[in-house]
């Protein structure tokens, strides 16, 4: 069934992988650049706003002081329209400015940044690319097994961070952490995981192929954008801690630490990825539940895959119920979401690996 | 909400009594926002609140005498009833039941379950028997219908319900309810903006009323409150709505859940093209069904394979992966009218609550065995398991009614392989290699003697028990006798004893039947479920409130203040997008000197939030 045009084309989309990740190669390091030439600025915003030295309003760029105007369009003037001050929820870190991202104010430092997130898109085209032809050569869904799930998988990641900056969002601190992992990944696919099979199982053929699969990337993507920004959170919250408490903050970590967005905004920023990607996972569920009614006969089966789609969704449902309890948000919700990012990593390569399951398709 | 809340304890702390006022206040102004229990006991604060009562001292004094220790025991009781129930329905316990809900899943996932591949488990348990007894013991081949597993979603389910009960009067009450009115010093709430304009403050007000209805704001005028006359605003309750709509879906869908199980039939049919099935339970190869299911009330129906079809892959990458499985059937239901229809992998056939399904497929060699006397011993299709992808299957021929050489009855059994695509070689003997029949071939063993079938135990019609029987050994070599057939081709057996001729093929199709209540209830409720989890997490509740006000100066004073369950950017921008749309109701006069926060009649500190941030340090 699959004419020697096929097979062609599966050429075509291994070559475009390859040359994605040489592109993803030379933007990560461009991105390391980026954090090496930033680390020369001398940022102590954190410190000036956690220890009240001096003014805190007054060593706080105006973007970020605990006074904010916010603006619809067009100039601000206290004297033509009225202007609305917010007051930050929560005392002591609220007021911590977001850092100044990677190349933390450098010039040199943002050049390579823009490089990078140039390279990124060009590298994301190609990636973008070897997907479809690789649809294109097995005339289905691009996502048949665990090769097509984990180059589709990072794709969506990158696809994810590249939407955000479009959308103006201040992200580009996740640029490095994301296309390393993204090459790990490819690296992973191309050797370990790679299959030339292209045919379905009947099983497989079902238009739930094409609702639940992808909706399982895409929320896959997003979980891990949302875990990283969860365990950076982490680490910036603790440097914050230590800066509040006086201690001496020192040394490349520090420095790296310094540049990333503030604790609160870590966290809000986490929160807002699963929050928002918690119902579509929901559904996912749920679709895989009436394929397996109409494959299998029931739509819930304890299947392996299933229960960790479950633990899965337990951990992300606890998650935001801890974001919502006192004495839990914080650091133990971060714990949370770090957590449900790994059962989904459990449910994906553990399970096809290492588990007796129905959905086994994994052809490792 | 918490944040909130902490934060006007937090600026409270260590002021004076006009603080306190203020707090309670600006907590008013925040009731009920959602409709979240407040946890009594904050970790932060030491765990005080319910728990505080602590052990043993619910029942207070002990008055002397058997009535007095009785009272005593009964507000203890009534005591700890309480603060159990209390417990239970917190969102702190809650959470660590999902927790441990999430955990106790776990093993379930790694060792075989009986109701998931039993198979597995028993050759588990066969494999490791020391540790079965301990996996026994703990239930844990059969995690999900554990003690255990049971109790920790029942009690998960019980604190839902008591969480979810109270939540929804309380949003009700809400929604018939007035939105509360403004705290007196609207500075204080989240986002707040003020000018200073010419238009009487009763046109503002009005204006500002307007306004937001037209924003679909529940806007209320009122005249009371500490600060005056203003407009109380509130929007986003489908919010909530969509909370309690989400969790009310959970417990459906748990109802939906248990209903399957106990109202559920599940069967298997093997049916040989050309043949057919009628839904009753002796025409079952294996039937199970839930406590409640009533197997007389079975629907009456029957089908007939008509043909089915199967197509395999030739490419090299993926030879032998299946492209194609159809059934073609004929069915009927009680009216006896006759339907044709495909049944495919993922498509079902559906006659009323039943589903026909189907589950496998294989080859069934048609054969004919004529006994020593030239009778007709045996004629038919004889149904061949597959073991592995390419269809290399492994079956028995049962020959019960059989005359000997020697005029006495006897019987008759064979065993072996059929193989489609037929190989053979040292390492896995007679095999297939691809799933179609390009070369089919019939490989048997044959035996006589006792098959056992009139011992009166229960048959297994795919395995030959030999014990009572002898192999039958070639006449001249004395070797086993063993031979291999294609179709059309016939075989004399060793001494007389027959022949056994390999008709033709057919294919057979393995189905299952099921019936499942709830199933409609289950789908439904999940589908509610998310609906009710976008709107709880992607809409936002919030209030706005306006006030207007004369001045020191004589012009009209408006301040507008908006308040967010959760600190979300979106709320101040609103403020912002509704304080420009009532700006040409209310024209802003200029004024030099003064800064937002001086204009208010009851000034605030300027300074105080960035003192706070300071006295503050490192969150709580
Ligand atoms: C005893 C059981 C439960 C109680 C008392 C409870 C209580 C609550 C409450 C009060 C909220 C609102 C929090 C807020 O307004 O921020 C909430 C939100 C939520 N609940 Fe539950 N819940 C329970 C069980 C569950 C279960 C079993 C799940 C699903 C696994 C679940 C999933 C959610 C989700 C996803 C939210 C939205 C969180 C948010 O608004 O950020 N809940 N729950």
């Amino acid at each position: 069934m699959i004419l020697a045009a096929g097979e062609e084309l599966a050429d075509l989309s291994n070559t475009l992988v390859y040359s994605a990740m040489a592109v993803y190669a030379i933007a990560f390091l461009a991105f390391v650049a980026e954090w090496i030439l930033g680390s020369r600025s001398k940022v102590a915003r954190t410190a000036a706003a956690l220890t009240g030295e001096g003014d805190a309003a007054a060593a706080v760029p105006a973007q970020a002081s605990p006074v904010v105007t916010v603006t619809k369009g067009g100039t601000t003037s206290v004297l033509e329209r009225p202007r609305i001050v917010t007051r930050s929820g929560a005392p002591g870190r609220d007021d911590v400015p977001d850092g100044p991202g990677a190349s933390g104010g450098d010039v040199r430092g943002d050049t390579y940044g823009r490089i990078a997130v140039s390279l990124t898109v060009l590298a994301f085209l190609l990636h973008l690319g070897a997907v479809v032809v690789r649809a294109v050569s097995v005339e289905r869904g691009p996502w048949g097994n665990m090769y097509e799930f984990s180059t589709a998988f990072s794709m969506t990641v990158t696809g994810a961070f590249l939407a955000f900056l479009a959308a103006r969002k201040n992200v580009r601190w996740l640029g490095l952490p994301l296309v390393t992992t993204v090459l790990l990944d490819l690296g992973l696919a191309v050797t370990v995981l790679y299959t030339e099979s292209a045919q379905l199982v009947p099983a497989l053929d079902s238009i739930w192929m094409w609702i639940h699969v992808p909706l399982a990337i895409v929320c896959g993507g997003l979980f891990y954008v949302g875990a990283i920004s969860s365990g950076l959170f982490l680490l910036r919250d603790r440097h914050e801690a230590k800066v509040a408490a006086g201690e001496e903050v020192k040394g490349w970590s520090a420095s790296v630490l310094e540049r990333l967005p503030s604790s609160v905004s870590l966290d809000k920023f986490a929160y807002r990825i699963n929050a928002a990607v918690f119902p579509v996972w929901t559904f996912t569920i749920i679709a895989g539940a009436i394929w397996a009614e109409n494959a299998w006969g029931r739509y819930w089966g304890w299947d392996p895959k299933e229960v960790w789609a479950f633990i899965t969704w337990v951990a992300y449902a606890a998650y935001l119920h801890a974001r919502a309890t006192a004495g839990w948000k914080g650091r133990k919700a971060a714990y949370l979401a770090i957590v449900g990012f790994v059962c989904f990593l459990i449910n994906y390569y553990g399970v096809n690996i290492f588990f007796d399951s129905l959905h086994s398709y994994g052809g490792v | 909400m918490t944040d909130d809340t902490q934060q006007a304890e937090a600026k409270a702390a260590g002021a004076g009594a006009r603080r306190d006022a203020e707090r309670s206040d600006d907590a008013a102004a925040l009731a009920g926002l959602s409709t979240a229990p407040v946890d009594e006991a904050d970790d932060a604060q030491g765990g005080e609140g319910a728990a505080g009562a602590g052990a043993g001292s619910f029942g207070g004094r002990r008055e002397p005498g058997a009535r007095g220790a009785l009272a005593w025991l009964g507000r203890e009781c009534a005591g700890w009833a309480r603060w159990f129930w209390r417990q239970l329905t917190s969102m702190r316990v809650a959470l660590i039941l999902l927790f441990l809900l999430a955990l106790a899943s776990i093993p379930g996932s790694m060792i075989p379950q009986d109701n998931v591949n039993a198979p597995l488990a028993e050759d588990f348990r066969e494999r490791n028997e020391a540790l079965s007894e301990f996996y026994e013991a703990f239930q844990l081949f059969d995690v999900y219908s554990s003690v255990w597993f049971s109790a920790i979603y029942l009690l998960l389910f019980i604190s839902l319900i008591g969480c979810i009960v109270p939540r929804t009067w309380q949003f009700v009450g809400q929604l018939r309810a007035r939105p509360p009115r403004a705290p007196r010093r609207l500075n204080r709430m989240p986002a707040y903006t003020t000018w200073r304009t010419d238009t009487p403050p009763d046109e503002v007000l009005a204006a500002a009323q307007r306004r937001l209805r037209r924003r679909r704001f529940r806007a209320d005028l009122r005249e009371d409150g500490p600060g005056g006359a203003h407009v109380a605003a509130e929007k986003g309750y489908l919010r909530e709505a969509g909370n309690l709509a989400f969790h009310l879906a959970l417990i459906v869908m748990l109802v939906a859940f248990a209903a399957g199980r106990l109202w559920y039939s599940e069967g298997g049919k093997l049916v040989v093209q050309g043949e057919g099935f009628s839904n009753t339970l002796t025409q079952y190869d294996d039937f199970e069904s839930g406590t409640l299911f009533d197997v007389n009330e079975l629907e009456p129906f029957g089908f007939r394979l008509d043909e089915f079809h199967s197509d395999f892959s030739r490419e090299t990458v993926d030879l032998g992966t299946p492209t194609l499985f159809r059934a073609d059937v004929t069915w009927w239901d009680q009216e006896g009218a006759e339907r044709e229809a495909e049944i495919e992998v993922n498509d079902p056939l559906h006659v009323g609550d039943s589903r026909v399904r189907l589950l496998g497929h294989g080859y069934a060699p048609v054969v004919t065995v004529m006994d020593a006397q030239g009778e007709l011993a045996f004629h038919g299709p004889v149904p061949f398991l597959p073991q592995d992808t390419t269809l290399t299957s492994t079956g028995v021929i049962k020959v019960s009614t059989y005359t000997g050489p020697d005029g006495e009855p006897d019987q008759l059994g064979f065993q072996g392989f059929f193989n489609p695509t037929y190989n053979i070689d040292a390492e896995r003997g007679p095999h297939s290699t691809f799933p179609e029949p390009d070369l089919p071939v019939l490989t048997l063993n044959a035996f006589h003697g006792d098959l056992g079938v009139n011992s009166g135990l229960p048959q297994n019609v795919y395995q030959l028990d030999t014990s009572d029987m002898e192999q039958l050994r070639d006449e001249e070599t004395g070797d086993l006798f063993r031979f291999n057939l294609v179709p059309g081709q016939s075989i004399e057996l060793p001494d007389g004893m027959g022949t056994l001729t390999f008709d033709r093929l057919e294919q057979w199709a393995s189905f299952q039947i099921t019936t499942k209540a709830g199933n409609e209830w289950a789908l439904a409720s999940s589908l509610a479920a998310v609906g009710g989890l976008a709107a709880s997490l992607l809409l936002q509740r919030r209030r706005v409130w306006v006030r207007a006000f004369t001045g020191d100066d004589g012009h009209t004073v408006v301040e507008m203040a908006s308040l967010g369950r959760t600190e979300s950017a979106k709320v101040p921008e609103e403020l912002a997008d509704l304080a420009e749309r009532l700006r040409p109701d209310a024209p802003l006069v200029p004024d030099e000197a003064a800064t937002p926060a001086d204009e208010t009649a009851d000034p605030a500190e300027p300074a105080e939030s960035a003192e706070s941030a300071a006295a503050e340090g490192a969150r709580p």
